[in-house]
């Protein structure tokens, strides 16, 4: 690839970034209120993994070669939705149905409802393991497919998360790529002041995974920049697990609660609605 | 009508389910084995040699075994995990019940040392709820194995059916009730005794069958006959066969190495209260912990023993008479 498709991929995931945003929003507001913090964070991984990196065919969500997701931070569901719709897995429409009655998105990711979403979370840790499970299954296979992985920085308050970060690494599971979702807060607070995680890159590194820290992890052209550093290690037939840690904005893309503990799951009017939109419209023509 | 032997088995428990995994995986390359640091204590080693790269040892990590072997489902392989009883239900509860039985995942749950056959693993290890637990667990079959005859049946059955299972068994040594290749059927309780004019029925599980045949023996020289339900189905329970017995015998003793109040005698309770109420007395462990101590021992503590099941059985008789006569 040259700089100027290079520059051209950046454009088009940024836009794609922005879409996520606005889908996700308007998911959210259409039913009132929900995960809108943690899934604002999210919205730039997840435009680079669906929208580049994954190798994954839309109109067949089971296909065999497919790369895994597991979005462990089950509760961050709706910008997950958003990326699938928008990726063609499922009409548009549904995401005017999140959590109404009888709905097939319901607020925390299910893999038995929504054509794309392959493990189900939302009780913390679990899809962390589920994901490694996955890995592991695939590994003794011998088959090439990537299982990717997001954890929130909060969820990494769960045990569950460290006993999965042991066996990864005993286990030699180069083919399991996961990301911290960095962004200092959880539903009661900042982090820091509840349960540290404090340096995640060093937590990672002595628990034998290869970590490559990105200080700006909302930023689109960071994220490929770390896929490219995992991969490349992967190529000198490095097996460790990668885990890359994005520091991000809990709810980036709506000022009123970006980065604040309010962020975390809140009530979203028609009015609050328009602004945000007219906010991430504002990033993606900045773009 | 089933025939007995009540000898004591030539194999141990886990030899015949080490044996039989390795008897399956021969025929089913999807088969792994999970556990959490209990191989040595479960014999499963052999297993180990003969499958090394289908073997995944996970430590002392409950939860996240279960949740890789979740994912290994998913990916199409079909996963054992082991680890004590006490540890299968009561730790790794929330992922059995999200992880698995919620997203429809296909796992094998071994829990071995069940209640009293924990032994002197004492109160901490010692599982009189896990069948309860898992009983409330929707979509999930909750078998206990009586002997290795029945081991290896549903072992068979588990390698072929999809779907989250849980199994308890005992680890070392059991009574052999059941002739050599037995056919069972889930959601089908065992007839193993019918007597002539029988009074009650005792609907036993695990350990208590062989007890409740040996009560047998003493209640007919009594002139008192029973029935005996062997229900290693507790979910699907046979309610049929517990209504018939309710019905064609009047009376019931629930004689279980569990605790009463989630497990038989509940399941059982509920099946007769809906349908045909009748005295029932509950043999099994009323509201307690466990403790340290030799089988026979704790036996008797918790009032588990074939002399229990013979007083349940006279006083659920003498209950009746009185309920007739009313």
């Amino acid at each position: 690839m040259n700089e100027s498709t290079d520059a051209d991929k950046v454009r088009e995931l940024k836009q794609f970034a922005g879409r996520i945003r606005q889908e996700t929003v308007k998911e959210i507001s259409a039913f009132g209120t929900g995960h809108v913090g943690g899934s604002l964070s999210i919205a730039d991984l997840l435009a680079v993994l669906y929208g580049q990196e994954m190798n994954i065919k839309p109109e067949d969500p089971q296909w065999a070669d497919r790369d895994w997701f597991v979005l462990s931070k089950g509760h961050c569901a709706p910008a997950l939705y958003a990326t699938l719709a928008l990726r063609g897995y499922f009409p548009m429409d549904w995401l005017n149905t999140l959590n109404r009655n009888g709905t097939n998105l319901p607020s925390h990711a299910d893999r038995l409802k929504v054509p794309g979403v392959d493990v189900t979370a939302g009780s913390l840790g679990q899809g962390a393991s589920v994901a490694v499970g996955v890995a592991l299954g695939l590994k003794m296979d011998g088959r090439d497919n990537k299982v990717y992985l997001v954890i929130g920085d909060g969820e990494s308050q769960e045990g569950q998360i460290w006993e999965m970060a042991l066996f990864a690494a005993q286990h030699r599971l180069g083919n399991l790529i996961a990301f911290i979702d960095y962004n200092g807060l959880q539903l009661d607070g900042y982090c820091k002041d509840i349960c540290s995680l404090g340096d995640a890159t060093a937590k990672f590194e002595a628990f034998g995974w290869q970590v490559v820290d990105v200080p700006d992890g909302n930023d689109v052209p960071s994220i490929l920049q770390a896929l490219e550093t995992v991969r490349s290690k992967a190529q000198k037939a490095d097996d460790r697990p990668s885990m890359i840690v994005l520091h991000t904005v809990k709810g980036l893309g709506w000022s009123e609660i970006a980065g604040t503990p309010k962020s975390h799951s809140t009530s979203i009017n028609e009015q609050q609605r328009d602004q945000a939109l007219a906010e991430i419209q504002t990033m993606m023509n900045a773009a | 009508m089933i025939e007995h032997t009540l000898e004591n088995e030539k194999q141990e428990m886990r030899q015949a389910f080490c044996q039989c995994l390795l008897d399956l995986a021969a025929d089913e390359e999807r088969l792994v084995l999970l556990d959490a640091d209990l191989m040595s204590a479960m014999g499963t080693k052999p297993f180990q040699e003969a499958y090394p790269e289908r073997t995944v040892d996970c430590g002392i990590q409950e939860a996240n075994m279960i949740g890789t072997a979740v994912g290994l489902s998913l990916t199409g392989k079909i996963p054992f995990a082991h680890t004590f009883a006490s540890f299968m239900s009561r730790r790794a509860l929330d992922q059995i019940f999200i992880s698995g039985a919620y997203s429809k995942a296909n796992v094998k749950l071994i829990g071995s040392d069940p209640g009293i056959t924990a032994k002197t693993n004492g109160g901490t290890h010692m599982s009189f709820e896990d069948m309860g637990i898992m009983r409330g667990i929707p979509t999930m079959t909750v078998l206990e194995a009586t002997d290795i005859t029945m081991l290896k049946w549903i072992m068979g059955w588990m390698a072929r059916t999809y779907g989250m299972q849980y199994m308890r068994l005992v680890r070392k040594q059991c009574v052999k009730i059941y002739r050599d290749g037995t056919d069972f059927q889930i959601g089908k309780a065992v007839q193993v005794m019918n007597q002539f004019d029988a009074q009650a029925t005792i609907i036993a599980s695990g350990v208590c069958v062989a007890e409740s045949i040996k009560a047998a023996r003493t209640l007919s020289d009594e002139g008192i006959g029973v029935r005996i339900l062997d229900m290693f189905t507790w979910k699907p329970l046979d309610n049929q066969a517990v209504i018939d017995a309710a019905k064609q015998t009047g009376a019931i003793v629930t004689a279980e190495n569990h605790n009463v109040n989630t497990g038989l005698g509940a399941a059982v309770s509920e099946a007769v209260a809906s349908s045909c109420p009748v005295p029932i007395e509950f043999i099994g462990v009323h509201d307690r912990f466990g403790q340290v101590g030799d089988q026979d021992y704790l036996a008797q503590q918790y009032g588990m023993t074939a002399k229990d099941i013979v007083e349940a059985v006279r006083k659920v008789v003498d209950r009746k008479r009185l309920y007739l006569h009313r």
